[in-house]
Parts: C-alpha cells; structure tokens; sequence
C-alpha cells in the first residue's frame, strides 16, 4: 500500500488514519479523496483538490459521476451510489449523504465494527438550486473541513448578495462597462447564474466555467442561457454583458477583448477587505460554497458526534475552540500543502 | 454615520482616483458642514488624541462578541486590520443608525475623554449595537485612529475644491495650519470670499520629484540653481505680528521642540516665511539622522541634549515678505530676499548654492555628497515659482546612488491591510563566520507577483515559529538598498541603516553569496562610537 504517515494519533477505535495522502480506512483498505494515485479512492467532490486523476477505482455519489469523470478521464473505473446506499468494501460498510457543496458532494458515512464515522468533505448549509441540500448524518466521529473556520466568516443572506450582483451589473451597463463577474468554474458559477434571472442577459462565460455549465446542463439543472466568450465574434458589444470567468482569469490578456470594465468575485474571502484589495478587485461578493462558522458548529452539534476531527485551513482554532466546548476535538493534517487554502487560492482553478 | 460609512465603502473599493473624488464630492455636497468637516479632517489624517486604548477596546469587542481572546487574535491575524476585525467579530447587527456623522463625534465620541472605563464600555457597546456592519466599521476606523482608505490630502483638495469651485491652491492653503473642524470652518473653507487671517498658518509645500531621465535632459546648466539634498526635518518657519511657528511637513506645529528656532524668529523681520530643512548641527556640519531621533523623541528637552544635539534650519526659500504671498514671484527674487533677512551668526543656515559650469563637473562633484553628509542634490529651475504639492518640471531631486547590499531572508511575518495574510514583511541576516546575523527589515520594492512567490517559499521553508513570525530556510538572497548607515548598539548587527528596501531579487545568488557583517562595517563612517 502507499505510504501511511499516521501523526499525532492514539485512538484505539481508529477507523480512519490521516495520511499525507489523505485519509486511509485500513479495515476497508481505502483512502477519501487521496491526493495521489491510490487502489481505491473513495471521492466525496470533483474539485481538484479532492479528486486526482490515475487511481485504480473510485466510488463517488452518483449525481457526481460526470464531473469526477471529467477530472479523472474517461477511462476511469468509477463505481456509483445513489445518496443513502450502502456498499461493502472489504466488509466496511460505505454511503453517501448530501454535503451540498456543489453538484454531487457527498459526505462519506463510513461504519465498521459499530463504530460510524462522517467525512464531510467540504459543505454548507444554505440551500443551492444546483446541488442536494446538506443532510446531518449522525456518527460517532464527525471529520469536518474548516475552510473559513474563524467567526469572522459568516454568510450575508444569498438574496442579499445576488441584489448586490445585480445592481452592481447594473451600474456598469449604465456607465458603459463590462461586468467580468470572478466565481470558480466548477460549482461557485453555476450558483451565481442559477441565481440571476434569464431576462438579466447577456451572459457570457469563459471557456472553463462553459465546460462545467454544459455538465451541469446536461444534469438537468437549469441555468440561463449563456455564451462563450472565446466564440463571440470581434464585433460583440460587451458595455451590457456580465462575463463569468475563473479567478486565474484576473490580469491574463484574455481580458482585453472586454474594453472598459470593473471586475467583482463571489467568493466567501471576499468576507475580509483585505483578500479583495491584494487582488485589485473593484467589488467583491461574499457567496461561499462552504459554511460559515455558525454552519460549521451547527454542523457538528447535529452530527451528535462525540468526537470531531478538523481538518483543512483553520483546523488548529477550530479544534481548541471545539475543545473548550467539551468536545474530543484534534486537528487533522490531511494535505502535504496544507496551506494553500490560507491564501484563498483555489487549487481548483488551476485547470483549464 | 449612514452617509459617512457609504462614502468609506465607495472609497474603499475603488482604486481609481477619478472615482474616488467623485465620492468625495457627492458626499460633501450632501452633508451638514459640520459632518463634512469631520470627514474631511478623518481623511487628511488629522484626528482628535486618541480616547480609548486598543487593549480596552479587544477586551470590550470580545466580551461583546462571545469569543475568547486566543480566538480574537486567531482573527486578527486573518485580517490584519484592528478596526475591521471588531466589525467582522461583533453579533449581528439588528439596527442602523442615522445620527449624523458630526453628533456621533461630537455627543458621543468626544465626552468619553473624561469618562471612566465603566462608562466608555457602556458607551462604546451601545455604539456598536446601534450600528450596521458597514457603520461599526467605519466607526471603529475613526476611534482607532488607523484611518487609512487611499486618500491623499490632494484628493480631499480637489473634491474640495469642485464642490466650491475654488481653486485647489486657495483649497489646499486654507486646510493648512491649526483648525478645528466645525461648521463654522467648513463654511469659511469653501467660500468664494473671505479674510484669511490666521497668523499662524503655513504654506503647501512644494515637493520634488525624482530626477528621471539623463541630467542632460534637462538642457544647458545655467537654467539651474543647484544646492545640496539636506537630510532633515522639511519645515516651514512663521514669523508674523511678532511671534514664531515651525510647522513640518506633517503638517505638526513644532514650535515647542525647536527653541533654537524660537529664538531665532525673534531676530527676524516681521511677515515672513522661511521653507528649509532642521537638521541636527554642529561644528559646521549636520550630525547623523539618528541623533534627531534622538532629540525628537524627547518629552522635555533639558540642557544637555540641547547642547549635545543643537539644530538649525538650513533655509532654501522664502515665501512671504512682509506679510506679502511672494511664491509667484522667481526663485532668483526670493532667494536674493533669503539671504537678505538670514541674520548672521544664527540657527538659519542659508543653504549654499552649489557652483558647476557643465553638467560633467556637476556630476563628478556628487562623489562630495557622502563627505558632506547630504543625500545628493536639489536642481531648481531659475524664474519658476514656489509650486502646490509634488510637482514635475521646476524642481528635481538628483540623489546618490543608495548603499546596496546582498542580504538573504531568515524571517517574514504577514503584513497588514491589502497584505494581510500574506508573509511580506521580511527580515534579513548577512554573514557572520558562519551565522547569519539579523541586519534590516525590509517591506517594500517588490511587485505583487514576487510577494506571491516568496510568500509560498515561506509557506514551505518554516524551520520554525513565534507567534506570527516565521523562521525560513535561508535559502533568497535579496538586493538591499539602503540611504545611510550608522553604529548602533541596539541591533544585534551593531548597524541601522535608514530607508533599507529590496531592490532585486538576486535569483543568480546563492546564500553563501550573500555580504558579510564585515564588509558592511567597511561602509560605517569612520570613527565614534554607537549612539545609542
């Protein structure tokens, strides 16, 4: 089997032991979403930072096929569940709730010798046209993500923000300009457009935010209608369009063709002044695909679990905060690069 | 506060200084004078002496927000802005407030001076409680004091200046001097006509640019004034109805820390104003920066550091003569008129005209600059006027070349503002035998791009932590630029420099490449002993 670096760990009821692969189940013989090649790698979302190509099997939730397919190739051998369906690896019994973090998330509810255990991946709790709501699943250990795990971050009402959307867009029509909208290709841009009515037209979009928008299409949800940017001719009059683009997008000539414009981004950084003006960004939006910190500690009271493993950005604050509240809590270190999240840069726009 | 904490925002998310005047003016065109007035004063950096300590305010913000105080700075450290963080932190507002920005300074703000903690907590929490997010936030700017949206006093000027249709000159002189922001003031300030009387009020200084292209460039040497950059304290000396203000480029009154120059108001005559630079002097030449930092951070000057470390202002304009504005007159009449009013054997040194015939001669004497312990050369344009603020063309700033050298980055911690969250703030060692020995802190120089990649350098080399500071491999070296250097006992190198930046990113060195302490010492002035 690949390496296995437990650290810091002592339980004995151990079904999960964090790696620097990710985590491993060995009873199952498994790892949740490795970051290198592994036997069997058990996905809980297509982004890049949770779902790498080259592994010899994967089990994912069902609604999350096509987009783990496109990350991992075609060739891959995927096997699929429906929400709430049980399989049996090496005797451990696996399924999958709804995380509701974009199209397909899953949590992975992992039972063996009585004991379960939650994998969370990464979730919120708002509702999303796009994806399954959020469903507490009840376990002994819940391993919960803390991407924005810090009080500051809490969420303004989605409506809220999607008035700023528009009437900022608005504004630009108003004065002239093109309204390139930042919003990671795969999830947070099919939010934002499921959002905006289909009479708030033109829409464009980048190639990379057009490719999951045709999946996402192509899974029965319904987005307004959008054009790609790269195939509009020379002559397109952007003053009036909203242009949907990936963050990696920002300063790149792809920008130019757009003439005069002012550039937002939808994104749960967006919460603190400081991630926006480091970027040079006219506005930005506070709309983020993972829970806030009251979501968080709601999710884990529901989860009813006794013990929570925190792992991702803010894990060491999470977990002593999590401690003071009486809760078995340790922050788990899951990521060779495990800060990157700390920089709001999103390993998933590192793609096409 | 409502339509104070809009303009905040609008400020804030704009970088386009077009826009932001035009905030500007809408806000002031909207507003009472008094609110205006305010938010004027807030934006040019002045503000009333702080009321409430930031360690009170933490404490009262985390009691109010629910959360420990490991967890406050947990956050603090992700956002790097004090005022924000409260904003961020506190429980969700319920209301917002539309008490004018005036009444929440004035009522609420300002009786707190003489009030007890029970009583600034008490006032401080309903404060929040009947604000929006966006209000806490400006509000909390305007206590803390760090009150910093980009603007510049210019900008203030100019939108100042289109909502009266003044002129930006008259805009920019009346904000000058000692004034209290109130109604009253903010009528005077934006009407068409009235007697500007204040005796003490200072000129708008003109500053010069960097010198840019080739010395040549500037045509034939003769259009030119040339004299020495002095490395001082840029101040404008008042003498009217028989009294004396010292005002520095902070636009500080200084009267008080400089008797020297008191005294010397008394020798000169009435209705005039001296531009120059107080420099710390003795036997005939400046002493080293260093010593005035010395002086300046003094509360009472007794005899001892008057005498070891006198000043004098080395004058290089005059800008009124009896009572009389002359600053559109040319450089040639207000300096014939300078070094007619310098008393003699004074604290007014008039700066010496420096004498070339060909720009070669002039350059070949720049290699004095350093034995004179000046930072280069001023070129001013014969005939011009005395301009308003940073202007190119009539005055020039020539500099030596900075000190520079290669240093590697043992240390960064994140920076504050746009850099919070991101490791920008560096600490530099050169070699010492085999140690590499703290040297410099250096912040700027950079692009955005190379603070990216040092930043994910830091993010992978930790060796070690304390608190936010990082130890790094010693892995970069940098280029550092630097204007002076001095003995000193403080750093554990046993040398400060002034001004040190990163001028390159030394991709071709290696660590072991970089300088050693030795070779730095070699650029010490000779003789003396650390000063402090």
């Amino acid at each position: 089997m690949n390496e296995r670096v437990a650290r810091c760990v002592t339980y004995t009821e151990i079904i999960l032991e964090p790696t620097d692969n990710g985590l491993y189940c060995p009873a199952g013989d498994f790892f949740v979403d490795p970051g290198r090649p592994v036997d069997r790698a058990v996905i809980t979302h297509a982004h890049s930072d949770h779902a790498c190509p080259g592994s010899r099997a994967y089990l994912t939730a069902r609604s999350g096929e096509a987009l783990l397919r496109a990350r991992v190739g075609d060739e891959a051998a995927i096997q699929t569940v429906e929400y709430g369906e049980c399989v049996r690896l090496n005797g451990v019994r696996v399924s999958f709730a709804p995380a509701g973090h974009i199209l397909g998330s899953a949590q992975v509810r992992i039972e063996s010798g009585g004991e379960v255990w939650v994998v969370s991946g990464d979730y919120k709790l708002e509702p999303d046209p796009t994806c399954a709501p959020f469903e507490p699943a009840a376990c002994d250990t819940f391993v919960t993500e803390s991407t924005f795990g810090l009080p500051i971050f809490r969420w303004p009402p989605e409506a809220r923000v999607l008035a700023e959307i528009r009437s900022w867009w608005n504004a630009n029509q108003q004065a002239g300009k093109a309204s390139v909208l930042f919003a990671y290709s795969l999830g947070k841009a099919q939010r934002v457009l499921a959002g905006l009515n289909t009479e708030d037209a033109p829409i464009y979009t980048h190639g990379a935010v057009e490719y999951f928008c045709r999946l996402y299409r192509a899974a029965g949800i319904a987005l307004p209608p959008t054009m790609h940017a790269g195939s509009a001719p020379a002559t397109t009059d952007w003053s009036r369009a909203l242009i949907l683009a990936p963050p990696s997008a920002n300063g790149t000539p792809w920008m130019r063709r757009f003439g005069p414009l002012s550039t937002g981004f939808v994104s749960g950084w967006m919460r603190v002044r400081g991630a926006r003006r480091r970027r040079s960004l006219d506005r930005g939006f506070v709309l983020s695909d993972h829970a806030d910190w009251p979501g968080l500690m709601s999710a884990i009271r529901s989860s009813g679990a006794s013990r929570v493993w925190v792992t991702e950005g803010y894990r060491v604050p999470v977990a002593e905060w999590l401690k003071q509240q009486g809760l078995d809590a340790l922050p788990v270190d899951t990521r060779f690069d495990s800060e990157q999240d700390e920089t709001g840069a999103d390993p998933a726009e590192a793609e096409p | 506060m409502k339509a104070f904490a809009e303009l905040y925002a609008a400020l804030d998310e704009t970088t386009k200084t077009n826009e932001k005047i035009e905030a500007l003016t809408r806000y002031f065109s909207r507003v009472p004078p008094a609110d205006a007035a305010w938010a004027a004063t807030f934006l040019i950096g002045r503000r009333p002496k702080r009321l409430l300590e930031s360690r009170k305010l933490a404490q009262w913000a985390v009691e109010e927000s629910g959360i420990p105080e490991w967890l406050f700075g947990e956050c603090y450290h992700a956002v790097g802005d004090f005022a924000e963080t409260i904003a961020l932190l506190l429980p969700p507002a319920q209301s917002s407030t539309d008490l004018p920005l005036h009444c929440w300074i004035e009522e609420r703000l300002l009786p707190l001076r003489d009030a007890d903690d029970t009583a600034k907590r008490a006032s401080l929490v309903s404060a929040w409680r009947e604000m929006d997010e966006r209000q806490r936030f400006a509000w909390n700017k305007i206590i803390t004091g760090e009150f910093r949206v980009g603007v510049s006093q210019s900008l203030v000027v100019r939108a100042v200046a289109a909502v009266s249709g003044l002129d930006a000159a008259v805009v920019s002189h009346r904000l000058m001097g000692d004034w209290q922001p109130t109604a009253a003031f903010w009528t005077q300030l934006v009407a068409r006509d009235r007697d500007d009387a204040d005796v003490s009020r200072p000129y708008p200084f003109f500053l010069a640019y960097p010198l840019e292209g080739p010395i040549e460039e500037l045509g034939g040497i003769g259009a030119w004034q040339v004299e020495w950059k002095w490395d001082g304290i840029r101040a404008q000396l008042i003498r009217r109805h028989g009294r004396t203000f010292v005002w520095s480029r902070g636009e500080e009154l200084v009267t008080e820390r400089f008797p020297e120059l008191e005294a010397l108001g008394e020798r000169l005559p009435e209705g005039v104003v001296v531009d120059g630079e107080v420099l710390p002097w003795k036997d005939g030449e400046p002493l080293p920066f260093a010593q005035m930092q010395r002086r300046i951070g003094r509360k009472v000057l007794g005899p001892r550091i008057l005498s070891e470390v006198p000043v004098v202002i080395v004058a290089f304009d005059l800008l009124e003569l009896r009572g009389e504005d002359i600053r559109e007159r040319p450089l040639e009449f207000r300096r014939g008129n300078l070094e007619e009013i310098a008393p003699p054997n004074s604290a007014m040194i008039v700066s010496p005209v420096v004498r070339a015939q060909t720009w070669e001669e002039l350059t070949a004497r720049r290699q004095e600059a350093r034995a004179r312990k000046v930072e280069g050369f001023m070129l001013k344009r014969l005939g011009s006027p005395y301009r308003v603020g940073r202007r190119r063309g009539d005055w020039w700033k020539w500099k030596i070349e900075p000190y520079s050298v290669d240093a590697v980055l043992i240390y960064a911690q994140p920076g504050h503002g746009r850099r919070a969250s991101l490791f920008t703030d560096y600490t530099f060692g050169v070699w010492d035998g085999d140690q590499l020995v703290p040297f410099a802190k250096a912040y700027s120089g950079l692009t955005d791009e190379e603070i990216r990649q040092v930043d994910a350098f830091v993010r992978a080399n930790t060796v070690e932590k304390f608190g936010p500071v990082r130890a790094v491999k010693p892995e970069l070296v940098f280029e550092l630029a630097f204007e002076g250097i001095q003995r000193s006992a403080r750093h554990r190198s046993g040398i400060a420099v002034r001004f040190p930046r990163m001028a390159r990113w030394r991709l071709d060195k290696k660590p072991k490449e970089a300088d050693t302490l030795e070779t730095i010492r070699a650029l010490l002035p000779p003789g003396g002993r650390a000063t402090d």
